[in-house]
Protein backbone atom coordinates (compact mmCIF):
# COMPACT_ATOMS: atom_id res chain seq x y z
CA UNK A 1 0.00 0.00 0.00
CA UNK A 2 1.18 3.35 -1.57
CA UNK A 3 2.68 5.49 1.97
CA UNK A 4 2.32 2.81 4.35
CA UNK A 5 4.68 -0.18 2.74
CA UNK A 6 7.67 2.24 2.40
CA UNK A 7 7.77 3.55 5.63
CA UNK A 8 7.67 -0.46 7.00
CA UNK A 9 11.02 -1.03 4.60
CA UNK A 10 13.65 -3.43 6.63
CA UNK A 11 16.34 -1.35 4.28
CA UNK A 12 15.38 2.30 5.61
CA UNK A 13 14.96 1.12 8.71
CA UNK A 14 18.11 -0.48 9.17
CA UNK A 15 19.85 2.56 8.21
CA UNK A 16 18.08 4.52 10.42
CA UNK A 17 19.13 2.49 13.55
CA UNK A 18 22.62 2.89 12.09
CA UNK A 19 22.43 6.35 12.40
CA UNK A 20 21.05 6.41 15.88
CA UNK A 21 23.76 4.35 16.99
CA UNK A 22 26.20 6.50 15.80
CA UNK A 23 24.78 9.79 16.80
CA UNK A 24 24.23 8.47 20.38
CA UNK A 25 26.87 9.30 23.09
CA UNK A 26 25.35 9.24 25.97
CA UNK A 27 21.40 8.51 27.72
CA UNK A 28 18.57 10.11 26.73
CA UNK A 29 14.92 9.40 27.85
CA UNK A 30 12.06 10.31 25.05
CA UNK A 31 8.38 10.25 25.07
CA UNK A 32 6.05 9.12 22.42
CA UNK A 33 2.95 10.40 22.97
CA UNK A 34 0.40 8.83 20.98
CA UNK A 35 -0.88 5.37 21.93
CA UNK A 36 -1.09 4.54 18.12
CA UNK A 37 3.15 5.07 18.01
CA UNK A 38 3.66 3.11 21.28
CA UNK A 39 2.27 -0.06 19.28
CA UNK A 40 3.97 0.27 16.32
CA UNK A 41 7.55 0.37 18.71
CA UNK A 42 6.23 -2.36 20.74
CA UNK A 43 5.35 -4.01 17.29
CA UNK A 44 8.25 -3.70 15.87
CA UNK A 45 10.60 -3.68 18.95
CA UNK A 46 12.21 -0.73 18.24
CA UNK A 47 12.81 0.18 21.85
CA UNK A 48 15.20 -3.05 21.46
CA UNK A 49 17.20 -2.02 18.19
CA UNK A 50 17.65 1.39 19.71
CA UNK A 51 21.14 1.99 21.93
CA UNK A 52 20.22 0.71 25.32
CA UNK A 53 20.93 4.39 26.65
CA UNK A 54 18.07 5.55 24.54
CA UNK A 55 14.98 5.12 26.91
CA UNK A 56 11.19 4.80 25.59
CA UNK A 57 8.55 5.95 27.77
CA UNK A 58 4.97 5.99 26.68
CA UNK A 59 2.91 9.12 26.95
CA UNK A 60 -0.95 9.52 27.73
CA UNK A 61 -1.98 9.87 23.90
CA UNK A 62 -5.02 7.44 24.19
CA UNK A 63 -8.44 8.53 24.32
CA UNK A 64 -9.97 5.76 25.04
CA UNK A 65 -7.35 5.00 28.69
CA UNK A 66 -7.80 8.85 29.62
CA UNK A 67 -11.71 9.05 29.16
CA UNK A 68 -12.94 9.66 33.03
CA UNK A 69 -14.09 7.08 34.92
CA UNK A 70 -17.49 9.11 34.92
CA UNK A 71 -18.30 9.50 31.61
CA UNK A 72 -18.28 5.86 31.40
CA UNK A 73 -20.39 5.28 34.25
CA UNK A 74 -22.87 8.24 32.48
CA UNK A 75 -22.46 6.16 29.20
CA UNK A 76 -23.29 3.05 31.04
CA UNK A 77 -26.12 4.20 32.52
CA UNK A 78 -27.69 6.22 29.28
CA UNK A 79 -27.13 3.04 27.61
CA UNK A 80 -29.50 1.20 29.94
CA UNK A 81 -32.41 3.56 29.55
CA UNK A 82 -35.21 2.43 27.67
CA UNK A 83 -35.40 3.73 23.77
CA UNK A 84 -31.99 4.21 23.61
CA UNK A 85 -29.22 3.51 21.10
CA UNK A 86 -26.07 4.43 22.35
CA UNK A 87 -23.70 4.10 19.41
CA UNK A 88 -19.47 4.42 20.02
CA UNK A 89 -16.03 3.17 18.54
CA UNK A 90 -15.30 -0.41 18.98
CA UNK A 91 -12.94 -0.30 21.92
CA UNK A 92 -14.92 1.85 24.45
CA UNK A 93 -17.03 -1.26 24.87
CA UNK A 94 -14.85 -3.31 27.06
CA UNK A 95 -13.24 -0.63 28.99
CA UNK A 96 -14.04 -0.89 32.25
CA UNK A 97 -16.47 1.36 34.60
CA UNK A 98 -17.20 1.23 38.50
CA UNK A 99 -19.13 -1.73 38.03
CA UNK A 100 -19.69 -2.74 34.48
CA UNK A 101 -19.01 -1.64 30.95
CA UNK A 102 -20.78 -1.07 27.64
CA UNK A 103 -20.02 -4.80 26.56
CA UNK A 104 -22.38 -6.09 29.58
CA UNK A 105 -24.74 -3.57 28.67
CA UNK A 106 -25.30 -4.73 25.06
CA UNK A 107 -25.05 -8.53 26.72
CA UNK A 108 -28.03 -7.76 28.93
CA UNK A 109 -30.23 -6.38 26.09
CA UNK A 110 -29.44 -2.98 25.78
CA UNK A 111 -28.93 -1.58 22.32
CA UNK A 112 -25.08 -0.64 22.19
CA UNK A 113 -23.60 -0.45 18.23
CA UNK A 114 -20.43 0.31 17.52
CA UNK A 115 -19.90 2.76 14.41
CA UNK A 116 -16.37 2.93 12.56
CA UNK A 117 -17.55 7.03 11.54
CA UNK A 118 -19.35 9.20 13.92
CA UNK A 119 -21.65 10.03 10.33
CA UNK A 120 -23.33 6.17 11.22
CA UNK A 121 -24.59 7.15 14.14
CA UNK A 122 -25.92 10.58 12.26
CA UNK A 123 -27.92 7.65 10.10
CA UNK A 124 -28.75 5.39 13.13
CA UNK A 125 -30.86 8.59 14.45
CA UNK A 126 -32.35 9.12 10.89
CA UNK A 127 -33.47 5.72 10.39
CA UNK A 128 -34.84 5.77 14.38
CA UNK A 129 -37.00 8.85 14.73
CA UNK A 130 -38.62 7.32 17.76
CA UNK A 131 -35.20 6.43 19.79
CA UNK A 132 -33.14 8.55 21.39
CA UNK A 133 -29.62 8.01 19.69
CA UNK A 134 -26.65 9.02 21.95
CA UNK A 135 -23.12 8.95 20.39
CA UNK A 136 -19.96 8.27 22.50
CA UNK A 137 -17.80 11.08 20.96
CA UNK A 138 -14.51 10.76 22.13
CA UNK A 139 -10.81 11.39 20.89
CA UNK A 140 -7.79 14.06 20.76
CA UNK A 141 -7.87 16.90 18.06
CA UNK A 142 -7.35 14.23 15.67
CA UNK A 143 -10.99 12.76 16.05
CA UNK A 144 -12.89 16.50 16.97
CA UNK A 145 -13.38 17.69 13.23
CA UNK A 146 -15.51 14.47 12.42
CA UNK A 147 -17.58 14.46 15.99
CA UNK A 148 -17.65 18.34 15.40
CA UNK A 149 -19.13 17.16 11.58
CA UNK A 150 -21.72 14.80 13.14
CA UNK A 151 -23.39 17.11 15.39
CA UNK A 152 -22.70 20.32 12.92
CA UNK A 153 -24.77 18.01 10.23
CA UNK A 154 -27.27 16.78 13.31
CA UNK A 155 -27.96 20.22 14.00
CA UNK A 156 -28.09 21.34 10.53
CA UNK A 157 -30.64 18.65 9.92
CA UNK A 158 -32.55 19.30 13.03
CA UNK A 159 -31.96 15.57 14.39
CA UNK A 160 -33.59 15.98 17.66
CA UNK A 161 -33.18 12.43 18.75
CA UNK A 162 -29.13 12.61 18.50
CA UNK A 163 -26.89 13.79 20.26
CA UNK A 164 -23.62 13.31 21.66
CA UNK A 165 -21.27 12.81 24.76
CA UNK A 166 -18.36 14.41 24.26
CA UNK A 167 -15.44 13.22 26.03
CA UNK A 168 -12.43 15.29 23.99
CA UNK A 169 -9.22 15.94 25.08
CA UNK A 170 -5.99 18.15 23.81
CA UNK A 171 -2.45 16.90 23.72
CA UNK A 172 -0.53 20.24 24.57
CA UNK A 173 -1.75 20.93 28.04
CA UNK A 174 -0.70 17.14 28.75
CA UNK A 175 2.85 17.81 27.90
CA UNK A 176 2.56 20.82 29.68
CA UNK A 177 1.43 18.88 32.67
CA UNK A 178 4.16 16.44 31.91
CA UNK A 179 6.92 18.61 32.02
CA UNK A 180 5.61 20.94 35.45
CA UNK A 181 6.01 17.48 37.01
CA UNK A 182 8.68 17.77 39.68
CA UNK A 183 9.03 13.96 38.62
CA UNK A 184 9.65 14.31 35.06
CA UNK A 185 12.54 12.65 33.14
CA UNK A 186 11.48 12.94 29.47
CA UNK A 187 13.92 14.94 27.79
CA UNK A 188 12.63 14.99 23.91
CA UNK A 189 8.85 14.09 22.84
CA UNK A 190 7.79 12.61 19.39
CA UNK A 191 4.53 14.72 19.16
CA UNK A 192 1.58 12.79 17.64
CA UNK A 193 1.24 12.84 14.04
CA UNK A 194 -2.49 12.69 13.39
CA UNK A 195 -3.47 15.28 15.99
CA UNK A 196 -0.94 17.21 14.27
CA UNK A 197 -1.85 17.01 11.46
CA UNK A 198 -5.11 18.39 12.17
CA UNK A 199 -3.72 21.31 14.19
CA UNK A 200 -0.36 21.84 12.97
CA UNK A 201 2.69 22.31 14.89
CA UNK A 202 2.35 25.96 16.34
CA UNK A 203 1.16 25.15 19.41
CA UNK A 204 4.09 23.42 20.43
CA UNK A 205 6.77 26.19 19.93
CA UNK A 206 6.25 27.38 23.21
CA UNK A 207 6.25 24.21 25.11
CA UNK A 208 9.79 23.37 23.12
CA UNK A 209 11.00 27.21 24.20
CA UNK A 210 9.75 27.42 27.75
CA UNK A 211 10.86 24.12 28.72
CA UNK A 212 13.58 23.58 27.24
CA UNK A 213 13.12 20.39 25.08
CA UNK A 214 13.19 19.25 21.26
CA UNK A 215 9.96 18.28 19.80
CA UNK A 216 9.84 16.35 16.64
CA UNK A 217 5.97 15.28 15.00
CA UNK A 218 6.16 11.65 14.55
CA UNK A 219 4.04 9.44 11.86
CA UNK A 220 3.09 6.08 12.92
CA UNK A 221 5.21 3.94 11.47
CA UNK A 222 8.25 1.93 11.92
CA UNK A 223 10.81 4.78 9.71
CA UNK A 224 8.59 7.45 10.61
CA UNK A 225 9.38 6.83 14.37
CA UNK A 226 12.98 5.75 14.04
CA UNK A 227 13.58 9.00 12.20
CA UNK A 228 11.82 10.87 14.65
CA UNK A 229 13.60 9.38 17.52
CA UNK A 230 17.42 10.06 15.26
CA UNK A 231 16.06 13.57 14.95
CA UNK A 232 15.06 14.45 18.47
CA UNK A 233 18.59 12.71 19.15
CA UNK A 234 20.38 14.80 17.01
CA UNK A 235 18.95 17.85 18.59
CA UNK A 236 19.50 16.79 22.02
CA UNK A 237 23.03 15.79 21.07
CA UNK A 238 23.95 18.91 19.68
CA UNK A 239 21.88 20.96 22.76
CA UNK A 240 19.36 22.41 20.57
CA UNK A 241 15.36 22.41 22.02
CA UNK A 242 13.04 22.89 18.93
CA UNK A 243 10.29 21.80 17.05
CA UNK A 244 10.59 20.03 13.89
CA UNK A 245 8.46 17.88 11.52
CA UNK A 246 9.16 14.23 10.56
CA UNK A 247 5.80 13.58 9.22
CA UNK A 248 6.21 15.88 6.43
CA UNK A 249 3.94 14.06 3.90
CA UNK A 250 0.92 14.53 6.17
CA UNK A 251 1.42 17.63 8.93
CA UNK A 252 2.39 21.00 7.94
CA UNK A 253 2.60 24.09 10.00
CA UNK A 254 -0.78 25.55 9.83
CA UNK A 255 -2.47 22.16 9.92
CA UNK A 256 -5.66 21.46 8.48
CA UNK A 257 -7.75 25.09 8.60
CA UNK A 258 -11.24 24.13 7.62
CA UNK A 259 -11.24 21.21 10.43
CA UNK A 260 -9.92 23.56 12.97
CA UNK A 261 -12.78 25.86 11.57
CA UNK A 262 -15.34 23.61 12.20
CA UNK A 263 -14.08 22.57 15.97
CA UNK A 264 -13.94 26.38 16.58
CA UNK A 265 -18.20 26.16 15.26
CA UNK A 266 -18.99 23.39 17.49
CA UNK A 267 -16.90 23.12 20.39
CA UNK A 268 -14.96 25.59 23.18
CA UNK A 269 -11.72 24.13 25.39
CA UNK A 270 -12.83 23.54 28.57
CA UNK A 271 -11.07 21.89 32.45
CA UNK A 272 -11.18 18.43 31.63
CA UNK A 273 -10.85 15.61 34.04
CA UNK A 274 -7.88 12.47 32.56
CA UNK A 275 -8.65 9.16 33.78
CA UNK A 276 -5.72 8.13 36.60
CA UNK A 277 -3.86 11.43 36.19
CA UNK A 278 -6.99 13.86 37.03
CA UNK A 279 -7.87 17.04 36.72
CA UNK A 280 -5.64 19.52 33.94
CA UNK A 281 -6.76 22.74 32.96
CA UNK A 282 -7.91 23.93 29.53
CA UNK A 283 -7.31 20.47 28.16
CA UNK A 284 -10.38 19.11 27.12
CA UNK A 285 -13.51 20.60 24.80
CA UNK A 286 -17.44 20.43 24.84
CA UNK A 287 -20.02 21.64 22.87
CA UNK A 288 -20.85 25.19 22.71
CA UNK A 289 -24.09 26.36 24.06
CA UNK A 290 -25.54 26.61 21.20
CA UNK A 291 -25.86 22.83 20.39
CA UNK A 292 -27.64 22.29 23.92
CA UNK A 293 -30.15 20.36 22.41
CA UNK A 294 -27.23 17.52 20.79
CA UNK A 295 -25.43 17.55 23.93
CA UNK A 296 -25.52 14.78 25.81
CA UNK A 297 -24.70 15.70 29.22
CA UNK A 298 -27.72 18.21 28.81
CA UNK A 299 -30.18 16.02 27.55
CA UNK A 300 -29.93 13.17 29.89
CA UNK A 301 -30.63 14.08 33.62
CA UNK A 302 -28.44 11.22 35.05
CA UNK A 303 -27.47 11.79 38.58
CA UNK A 304 -24.08 11.55 39.32
CA UNK A 305 -22.55 8.16 40.59
CA UNK A 306 -19.42 7.52 42.99
CA UNK A 307 -16.48 6.31 40.83
CA UNK A 308 -14.60 3.34 41.61
CA UNK A 309 -10.78 2.50 40.48
CA UNK A 310 -10.15 -0.76 41.17
CA UNK A 311 -7.47 -0.85 43.41
CA UNK A 312 -4.86 -2.55 41.75
CA UNK A 313 -4.77 -0.61 38.69
CA UNK A 314 -1.64 1.58 38.37
CA UNK A 315 -2.80 2.95 34.58
CA UNK A 316 -2.15 6.35 35.77
CA UNK A 317 1.47 5.89 36.22
CA UNK A 318 1.93 3.99 32.68
CA UNK A 319 -0.25 7.00 31.57
CA UNK A 320 2.44 9.58 32.98
CA UNK A 321 5.45 7.14 31.66
CA UNK A 322 6.80 6.68 35.60
CA UNK A 323 5.96 2.91 35.31
CA UNK A 324 5.75 0.32 32.22
CA UNK A 325 3.21 -1.88 32.44
CA UNK A 326 5.37 -5.12 32.90
CA UNK A 327 5.87 -3.05 36.66
CA UNK A 328 2.45 -4.20 37.22
CA UNK A 329 1.76 -6.71 39.63
CA UNK A 330 -1.73 -7.57 37.65
CA UNK A 331 -0.03 -7.30 34.57
CA UNK A 332 -1.21 -10.55 32.37
CA UNK A 333 -2.60 -12.69 35.70
CA UNK A 334 -5.42 -10.66 36.53
CA UNK A 335 -5.43 -7.94 34.20
CA UNK A 336 -5.49 -9.13 30.86
CA UNK A 337 -7.55 -7.66 27.57
CA UNK A 338 -10.62 -10.26 28.37
CA UNK A 339 -10.59 -9.07 32.31
CA UNK A 340 -8.84 -5.60 31.90
CA UNK A 341 -9.04 -3.78 35.71
CA UNK A 342 -7.84 -0.46 33.37
CA UNK A 343 -8.30 1.05 29.92
CA UNK A 344 -4.71 0.83 29.05
CA UNK A 345 -5.35 -3.14 28.94
CA UNK A 346 -8.28 -2.58 26.69
CA UNK A 347 -7.86 -0.03 24.43
CA UNK A 348 -6.18 -0.85 20.70
CA UNK A 349 -3.39 2.17 21.65
CA UNK A 350 -3.53 1.30 25.61
CA UNK A 351 0.28 0.85 26.54
CA UNK A 352 -0.50 -2.24 28.79
CA UNK A 353 -2.58 -3.62 25.70
CA UNK A 354 0.75 -3.08 23.49
CA UNK A 355 3.04 -4.72 26.02
CA UNK A 356 0.33 -7.57 26.90
CA UNK A 357 0.37 -8.80 23.05
CA UNK A 358 3.92 -7.87 22.02
CA UNK A 359 5.84 -8.04 25.51
CA UNK A 360 4.59 -10.84 27.62
CA UNK A 361 7.40 -12.27 29.51
CA UNK A 362 7.15 -15.74 29.08
CA UNK A 363 6.33 -17.34 31.76
CA UNK A 364 2.68 -15.30 31.47
CA UNK A 365 2.26 -16.66 27.82
CA UNK B 1 -8.19 5.78 17.79
CA UNK B 2 -5.49 7.70 16.18
CA UNK B 3 -5.08 5.63 13.73
CA UNK B 4 -5.61 6.39 9.87
CA UNK B 5 -4.45 5.45 6.99
CA UNK B 6 -3.44 6.74 3.56
CA UNK B 7 -5.96 5.84 0.31
CA UNK B 8 -6.22 7.08 -3.01
CA UNK B 9 -9.19 8.80 -4.13
CA UNK B 10 -10.92 7.15 -7.10
CA UNK B 11 -14.07 9.63 -7.48
CA UNK B 12 -15.93 12.71 -6.11
CA UNK B 13 -19.42 13.68 -5.41
CA UNK B 14 -21.72 16.18 -4.00
CA UNK B 15 -23.74 14.81 -1.13
CA UNK B 16 -26.56 16.64 1.25
CA UNK B 17 -24.26 19.59 1.32
CA UNK B 18 -20.43 17.62 1.93
CA UNK B 19 -18.17 16.32 -0.90
CA UNK B 20 -17.73 12.45 -0.83
CA UNK B 21 -14.97 10.45 -1.99
CA UNK B 22 -14.61 7.15 -3.14
CA UNK B 23 -11.41 6.06 -1.69
CA UNK B 24 -8.95 3.00 -2.23
CA UNK B 25 -7.12 1.88 0.42
CA UNK B 26 -4.90 -1.45 -0.65
CA UNK B 27 -7.53 -3.70 -2.21
CA UNK B 28 -11.36 -2.40 -0.47
CA UNK B 29 -12.49 1.05 -1.52
CA UNK B 30 -14.24 2.85 0.94
CA UNK B 31 -16.52 6.26 0.70
CA UNK B 32 -14.67 8.81 2.58
CA UNK B 33 -16.27 12.50 3.54
CA UNK B 34 -13.95 14.95 1.85
CA UNK B 35 -15.34 18.34 3.80
CA UNK B 36 -11.77 19.05 5.19
CA UNK B 37 -9.75 18.55 2.36
CA UNK B 38 -11.26 21.25 -0.33
CA UNK B 39 -8.04 20.94 -1.89
CA UNK B 40 -7.99 17.05 -2.96
CA UNK B 41 -8.52 15.71 -6.39
CA UNK B 42 -9.02 12.62 -8.07
CA UNK B 43 -5.84 10.69 -8.07
CA UNK B 44 -4.88 12.62 -4.76
CA UNK B 45 -4.02 9.94 -1.82
CA UNK B 46 -5.63 11.57 1.47
CA UNK B 47 -4.98 10.18 5.29
CA UNK B 48 -8.46 8.70 6.70
CA UNK B 49 -9.72 8.65 10.13
CA UNK B 50 -13.06 7.84 11.23
CA UNK B 51 -14.40 8.48 7.32
CA UNK B 52 -12.75 11.65 7.24
CA UNK B 53 -10.10 12.84 5.08
CA UNK B 54 -7.39 15.09 7.26
CA UNK B 55 -4.66 15.68 4.67
CA UNK B 56 -3.70 15.51 1.50
CA UNK B 57 -0.42 13.43 1.04
CA UNK B 58 2.20 15.72 0.12
CA UNK B 59 3.89 13.40 -2.84
CA UNK B 60 6.91 15.82 -3.14
CA UNK B 61 8.12 15.98 0.23
CA UNK B 62 7.31 12.09 0.82
CA UNK B 63 9.70 11.53 -2.18
CA UNK B 64 12.18 13.93 -1.23
CA UNK B 65 12.38 12.35 2.06
CA UNK B 66 11.91 8.45 1.09
CA UNK B 67 14.99 9.28 -0.96
CA UNK B 68 17.18 10.35 1.55
CA UNK B 69 16.30 7.87 3.77
CA UNK B 70 17.28 5.03 0.67
CA UNK B 71 20.42 6.58 0.31
CA UNK B 72 21.09 6.18 4.40
CA UNK B 73 20.14 2.48 3.98
CA UNK B 74 22.26 1.97 1.31
CA UNK B 75 25.24 3.78 2.63
CA UNK B 76 24.25 1.66 5.98
CA UNK B 77 24.56 -1.97 3.47
CA UNK B 78 27.48 -1.01 1.79
CA UNK B 79 29.78 -0.30 4.95
CA UNK B 80 27.76 -2.93 6.86
CA UNK B 81 26.67 -2.50 10.38
CA UNK B 82 28.28 1.00 10.84
CA UNK B 83 29.31 0.24 14.62
CA UNK B 84 30.82 -2.95 14.05
CA UNK B 85 32.96 -2.34 10.91
CA UNK B 86 34.30 0.58 13.16
CA UNK B 87 33.87 2.96 10.35
CA UNK B 88 31.93 6.27 11.95
CA UNK B 89 29.34 7.43 8.97
CA UNK B 90 30.28 10.69 8.46
CA UNK B 91 27.56 13.06 9.57
CA UNK B 92 25.95 14.55 5.91
CA UNK B 93 25.21 17.68 8.08
CA UNK B 94 21.19 16.92 8.10
CA UNK B 95 19.36 15.82 11.13
CA UNK B 96 17.30 13.62 9.21
CA UNK B 97 14.41 15.17 6.78
CA UNK B 98 11.94 17.44 7.28
CA UNK B 99 13.34 19.95 9.56
CA UNK B 100 11.00 22.89 9.98
CA UNK B 101 13.41 24.98 8.32
CA UNK B 102 13.67 23.07 4.79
Amino acid sequence: MKYLDEYRDARLARGLIADIAQRTTRPWVLMEICGGQTHTLMRYGIDELIPPQVELVHGPGCPVCVTALETIDRAIQIASLPRVILVSYGDMLRVPGSHSDLFHVKAAGGDVRVAYSPMEALKVARANPERKVVFLGIGFETTAPANAMAVWQGAREGLGNFSMLASHFLVPPAIRMLLESPRNRVQGFIAPGHVCTVMGYRQYDELSRKYGVPIVVGGFEPVDLLEAISMLLAQLEQGRAEVENQYVRSVSCEGNRPAQELMDKVFEVCDRKWRGIGLIPQSGLRLRAEFAAHDAERVFDVAATTTEEPVECISALVLQGLKKPVDCPAFAVRCTPETPLGAPMVSGEGACAAYYQYRRPAHKL
Amino acid sequence: MCLAVPGKILETKEENGSRLGRVQFGGITRQVQLDFVPEAVIGDYVIVHVGFALSTVNAEEAERTYQLLAEMGMLDEELGSGQDSGVRIPDSGSSGSGSAES
